[in-house]
């Protein structure tokens, strides 16, 4: 599948990661030839062989990006919890690649002045791409560094001009049954919420890729949330409506079980999931755990959005 | 060959033994090669934890079905292999609650007696290994003699409740997606069914036979029915 390339993204000067690999791969195998002396036939071309996910770029740096050493690519893309394509961690790498995310549209609606649809490459062409380093930390206890490519979600709302009316942000995600699972292990389409102050925060982002590149499927292509203070799964992947509301909006694991999983689900050491501690994490690489900070290591930023709130009963 | 089935010789039973230890030995090679080669994956140690978990469950349950096997094909040699496989069911939880104190939790004992205590599904995990160990210690022909059969088998009999507590911890950690533990429940209710039926058949069995005959001079016979 070719993905087109929105006009104002220039082809990058670098040679891409996977182009480069692919290279010496090639490089690689084609000496097995020759010392096998089996040369004479087509060798593989490394051109062709190349299905890498297009460069992402210029990229404006963020000052809200981590200095701490990044969780490796391969990591990031085979370790993913997408329920739609599977619950065992491999799976959807392994079975994300049916997903089709060009043409894709994102719908944005509710109590807005200006709802309307927008076409991905105009959402790519929004605001000014900006790569953030970020920490994520998931539920189940193990944290990575993702180097992610987004605009900010503020930049998008503020285009549909939210009425004063609206108090939340609901997320809507695709559920295509002829790609994805059809068990009801969750209550599909997955579904998130934030509050519209965590919406407008400008930590929170629409992340389009990693690691300079277009977003692999696993990971939520074509668009999906960054809530970088919050667990993993308040990061909804694959986002195909996005809806202002007055109310609350329902989440898909707090509709699962929502003595475990509250609207909130802002990272804390202090409040532990009822099934397993949330005092410390492993990072993806790291043998030995390490402690957990609060709001993911972001209170600095955020935690001025809880003032004055228990963050034991909003868990 | 049908002979040696039926009724293998000392020998022979000694080389199924020895291929039975090598295999069952082979999901710990594979977890200590993939270790040192790196492929277990982004999260290595979850990828022990959780095989090793896995396999002390199995082997549990494959050590629950010698003896409807037995029954089943009438091979009675296989009651000889199930004190092996109920060994490995133990070696590998401790293998598991190796992984978890040291790789997993990297012997932070405060963590751990947490652990213990408020997590219900490492609670119940930590009594089935608990249970488990005494069955372990007398898995030896002297501790038989010692308690003597009936004893021996009472104690034995704990088995169902440990591999039942297996299954309650597999199914309390997963998160939404029951299937696997299902599955494993499935299997251990036929197994356990499966008993209590034949429970049943004997005590109708005993029923069958007649009341005590009041004593006569002379000899008595009675017919007994064996429900064969
Ligand atoms: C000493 C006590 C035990 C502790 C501390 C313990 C702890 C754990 C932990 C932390 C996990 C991983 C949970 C996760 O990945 O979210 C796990 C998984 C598991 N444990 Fe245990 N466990 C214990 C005993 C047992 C016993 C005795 C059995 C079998 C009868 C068992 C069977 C399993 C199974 C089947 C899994 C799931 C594997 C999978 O996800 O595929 N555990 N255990």
């Amino acid at each position: 599948m070719l993905i087109q390339r929105p006009s104002d993204i220039l082809p990058s000067e670098i040679t891409p990661r996977t182009l480069f690999e692919e290279r010496r791969r090639f490089l690689r195998d084609a000496g097995l030839l020759l010392a096998a002396g089996a040369l004479g036939g087509a060798l593989p071309s490394a051109e062709a062989a190349v299905t890498a996910a297009p460069k992402l770029g210029p990229l404006g740096a963020s000052p809200f990006s981590t200095s701490e050493e990044k969780t490796p690519y391969k990591a990031v893309t085979t370790y993913n919890n997408y329920y739609e394509f599977g619950t065992d961690k491999s799976d959807p790498a392994e079975n994300a690649g049916r997903l089709i995310t060009r043409p894709w549209t994102v719908r944005v609606e509710g109590l807005a002045g200006k709802p309307r649809t927008f076409d991905i490459d105009e959402l790519l062409r929004l605001a000014p791409l900006e790569e953030r380093i970020y920490r994520m930390r998931c539920v189940e206890g193990w944290s990575m560094v993702i180097p992610w490519v987004g605009l900010p979600l503020a930049s998008l709302l503020k285009q549909v001009e939210p009425l004063g009316s609206a108090r939340y942000v609901e997320f809507v995600t695709l559920h295509d049954p002829k790609v994805m699972s059809r068990l009801p292990v969750l209550d599909w389409p997955y579904t998130e919420g934030l509050r519209l102050d965590e919406a407008m925060h400008p930590l929170t982002l629409l992340a389009v890729g990693l690691y300079g590149e277009v977003l692999p499927n696993q990971n939520g292509a074509p668009i999906r949330l960054v809530v970088p203070w919050k667990y993993g799964f308040k990061s909804a992947k694959s986002i195909v409506t996005i809806r202002l509301t007055d109310k609350q909006p329902a989440t898909a694991w707090n509709k699962a079980a929502k003595h475990e999983y509250g609207f909130y689900s802002n990272v804390n050491p202090q409040v532990d999931h009822p099934r397993w501690s949330q005092a410390t994490e492993r990072r993806i690489g790291e043998f030995r755990k390490r402690p957990t900070l609060m709001f993911n290591g972001y209170a600095e930023q955020v935690a001025s959005l809880y003032q004055g709130m228990d963050l034991r009963a909003n868990f | 060959m049908m002979n040696m089935l039926q009724m293998p010789s000392r020998t022979q039973i000694a080389s199924i033994k020895a291929a039975l230890f090598a295999l069952c030995l082979m999901p710990a090679l594979r977890l200590a090669l993939g270790w040192q080669d790196d492929t277990l994956g982004a999260n290595p140690i979850e990828t022990i934890t959780r095989a090793s978990g896995d396999w002390t469950l199995r082997f549990l349950l494959i050590t629950l079905c010698v003896t409807p096997l037995r029954r089943f094909t009438g091979l009675n040699w296989l009651l000889r292999l199930r004190r092996m496989l109920g060994l490995f069911a133990f070696a590998y939880g401790c293998a598991h609650l190796t992984t978890y104190v040291w790789l997993d939790q990297f012997f932070d004992w405060t963590a751990i007696a947490h652990d213990i205590l408020k997590r219900p599904f490492i609670t119940v995990g930590f009594a089935a290994l608990v249970l488990m160990t005494p069955l372990a210690l007398t898995s030896n022909a002297w501790s038989i003699r010692r308690l003597g059969g009936r004893k021996w088998q009472a104690l034995h009999r704990s088995v169902y409740g440990i591999a039942i507590l297996g299954v309650v911890h597999y199914w309390w950690l997963v998160k939404a997606d029951v299937r696997e533990p299902m599955l494993y429940a499935f299997a251990l209710a036929w197994l356990l069914i499966l008993r209590a039926w034949w429970r049943e058949l004997e005590r109708r069995r005993q029923q069958a036979v007649p009341p005590p005959v009041p004593a006569y001079k002379g000899r008595v016979i009675r017919i007994v029915p064996t429900g064969k």
